[in-house]
């Protein structure tokens, strides 16, 4: 398998963005993407997206991606992994490039959520439908579960996990794409709307509206064009029961370890040699219980770690979602994961304006699916 | 000068409050108050609907106007809780207040502007010299599924404003609307309960609309926020109009007297009317009005009014709406208050 190098970027600001459909965001991520990677073609594309046919009673989405972006006739596949699904299209992507079948490759994700669907309902069609979502359960209610025994496990406090979301949203204030903008304070999460006990409103991620894209392109082609060269060092993807209660445990996320053993042998490295990272922060006991996961900090110690400031942009040991996350950035499910290589790009690049993490080299990009049935997990370097 | 000679408003004396209804549905009752700034809202009686609410409202206006109802020349309804789907809600108030024959009646539908649609049709009238005297009445028992966050809003009264050219209380001064389709917010025919589009019946729609009704009346009037006494605009809950007034220019003090919402609910296209009727009841002469109603679907209607010297006279003549909404209230529970709104399934 040869390298692969990520060649440029585009994403839409993420958000309520009523009066634009699907594919006029996506076009506008994808053009953007293709533009800032400086290519004149691309060889092959696809698409991470969650539910649109459930959303905007759309499917197809390869075809009628490629179709608006002007693309015809090259390959375009549509990639669903529920909320990993933009992880797992870039994956794709990759391993077409590494494999030689292609040397210029469109990964994007996009999923437009706020065109009048029942949100909840087609987000727990990512459960398992027979004996979860059909018995009444939600997303929250299935992450409350977690944080619920993780709080009991490991002592994990309420104020903790509001830790999360404080810190996010610091970061998200700081980046021109994000849907909220805006600091929250620890007391404003504490005191927000109960949704699925102890998760309150503002432990969760938003209902958005975004594109995201990246070009992926073998070593020469960047060398060709003089590009920056960041580097895949990993490609790594796990699954798990898609049920909760199957589980053996529900505070670890098998998943997750097992994707990022895989990727860190991959990259040749070891938890303390990533820089810093992108997670899935659905809800705020996710990022606690993947930052433990993914071999940042010891089980249990992942709430203690964001309440002492070390996972924060500035003085922490290992900054996580400096974009914002899915919290304070945004979560259009299916470009989650490409959004979140594309923060690795910025920070690798230098570009990340004041979320930009010092001496950054290695990034990990973490997106994914359900309940953590499904992990895509990516290292990037910077050379 | 052509405007206002008349106006009466009519709230029912039942109220329930946001918190009894959010108990019932294991909401949170403080989201509710604070979150959108819904206390209680007025419920219609079980012998009440929009025609009983009308013509108690223009019984007021008439007192009000203190002119012979044969002079009438016009009266519109405008309400989306008409109690039948055909047959004018008009031509019942006609006769029952001694109206016409000799008149033009009918009923107006824009969702919750329908009642600003009939004030704007009967100053056209009347200006335009067809007729000496023209009525605009804007009401609903408005309806929101049982759960629905509407629910806590949806609620009954309505307002009615007699136009003319003399002994006119307040002159209309400037007019503007603003429509587009904007599908936030609708009920088709046989359905029983609205539906709507969330969170899109906000920037998209609501204050799309507000504002561009309002910025355009005060670039056509070329009068400043500050120049006005007192807003009012469309209510669907205490925080919208409270925001939009904001972005427009203006004060909470200036909208404090027509901010009805969080005793009084959203009467639909009674709600901006009601405000209006609320600060007629306390306005000065020479203050200036600004008021902008908003219907889904949707559009917006705004109006600059100027008060006159005649005000003082006629505001003591009819019951006032602080006093309506302060006084001689029952508060239902939610059993009551189901059984009120026909929210029970029983046999005939």
């Amino acid at each position: 398998m040869r390298d692969v190098i990520v060649l440029g970027v585009g994403m839409t600001k993420f958000g309520e963005l009523w009066n634009r459909s699907l594919r006029d965001i996506y076009v506008e991520a994808a053009l953007s993407a293709i533009e800032n990677a400086g290519v004149d073609h691309i060889d092959s594309m696809y698409v991470g997206a969650m539910s649109s046919g459930l959303f905007v009673q759309q499917e197809h989405l390869g075809a009628v991606l490629a179709d608006y972006l002007g693309v015809n006739p090259i390959p375009a596949t549509r990639v669903e992994s529920a909320c990993a699904s933009g992880g797992a299209a870039f994956r794709q992507a990759y391993l077409e490039v590494a494999s030689g079948a292609s040397d210029i490759v469109l990964a994007s994700g996009v999923e437009k959520m706020t065109d009048g669907a029942d949100v909840t309902e087609v987000l727990a069609t990512a459960a398992d439908q027979e004996y979860e979502a059909f018995h009444g359960i939600t997303f929250p209610g299935l992450y409350a579960l977690i944080a619920n025994a993780h709080m009991h496990q490991f002592k994990t406090t309420r104020e903790q996990l509001a830790q999360v979301a404080v810190k996010n949203h610091h970061n998200g204030a700081k980046n021109p794409n994000a849907q909220f903008r805006s600091e929250v304070t620890l007391e404003q999460v504490m005191n927000s709307t109960m949704v699925a006990d102890p998760l309150r409103l503002l432990d969760c991620s938003p209902v958005s509206d975004g594109a995201a894209a990246v070009i992926v392109a073998s070593t020469d082609v960047a060398r060709k064009l003089k590009k920056q060269i960041i580097r895949v060092k990993a490609s790594a993807q796990a699954s798990d029961t898609i049920a909760l209660h199957n589980r053996r445990e529900l505070t670890t996320l098998n998943a997750v370890s097992k994707a990022a053993e895989q990727a860190y042998r991959m990259a040749g490295m070891k938890p303390s040699d990533v820089d810093f990272a992108e997670v899935h922060d659905c809800f705020t006991i996710a990022e606690i219980v993947v930052s433990e996961d993914l071999g940042f900090f010891q089980k249990g110690c992942g709430g203690k770690a964001v309440a002492e400031g070390k996972t924060a942009i500035e003085g922490g040991v290992i900054p996580i979602n400096t974009s914002g996350g899915l919290k304070s950035k945004g979560h259009p499910v299916g470009a989650t994961g490409i959004a979140q290589i594309i923060e690795l790009y910025e920070q690798l690049t230098g570009r990340a304006g004041e979320r930009q993490v010092k001496d950054a080299s290695v990034g990990l990009a973490q997106n994914m699916g359900g309940s953590g049935a499904s992990c895509v997990i990516h290292i990037l370097e910077g050379l | 000068m052509t405007g206002i000679v008349g106006y009466g408003a009519y709230l029912p004396r039942y109220r329930i409050k946001s918190d009894t209804i959010a108990e019932q549905w294991g909401a949170d009752p403080v989201a509710i108050r604070k979150g959108l700034q819904l206390f209680e809202k007025t419920v219609p009686g079980r012998d009440e609907d929009t025609i009983t609410i009308s013509v108690a409202a223009a019984r007021s206006a008439l007192q009000r106007a203190g002119i012979n109802p044969q002079e009438i020349g016009a009266v519109y309804i405008g309400s989306e809780s008409h109690p039948y789907a055909v047959k004018p809600s008009a031509t019942i108030l006609v006769d029952a207040l001694g109206i016409g024959p000799h008149v033009h009646a009918a009923s107006y539908e824009f969702a919750c502007k329908a009642g600003s649609e009939a004030m704007y049709v009967a100053y056209s009238l009347v200006k335009s010299g067809e007729m000496n005297y023209a009525m605009g009445i804007g009401t609903d028992t408005s309806q929101g599924a049982p759960g629905d966050a509407l629910e806590y809003s949806a609620s009954a009264g309505g307002a009615a404003f007699i136009m003319g050219s003399e002994n006119v209380i307040a002159e209309i001064l400037y007019t503007h609307s603003f429509t587009s389709d904007t599908p936030d917010f609708w009920r088709r025919e046989g359905e029983y309960y609205p539906r709507h589009g969330g969170r899109f019946t906000g920037e998209p729609a609501y204050f799309r609309h507000v504002l561009g009704a309002g910025t355009a009346l005060l670039q056509k009037s070329k009068f400043s926020p500050k120049d006005f006494a007192h807003a009012v605009f469309h209510m669907p809950n205490g925080k919208f109009p409270q925001e939009a007034g904001k972005r427009l220019g203006f004060t909470k003090e200036q909208m404090e007297v027509g901010w009805v919402v969080p005793w009084m609910g959203n009467t639909y296209s009674g709600s901006s009317p009601t405000g209006l009727a609320a600060i007629l009841d306390v306005a000065k002469p020479n203050e200036l009005i600004f008021m902008v109603s908003f219907g889904s679907g949707a559009g917006s209607d705004g109006f600059v009014f100027r008060v006159t010297e005649k005000v003082k006279e006629v505001q003591g003549r009819a019951p006032k709406v602080r006093e309506m909404l302060d006084n001689d209230k029952i508060y239902l529970n939610y059993g009551q208050y189901a059984k009120f709104r026909k929210k029970i399934i029983m046999n005939d």
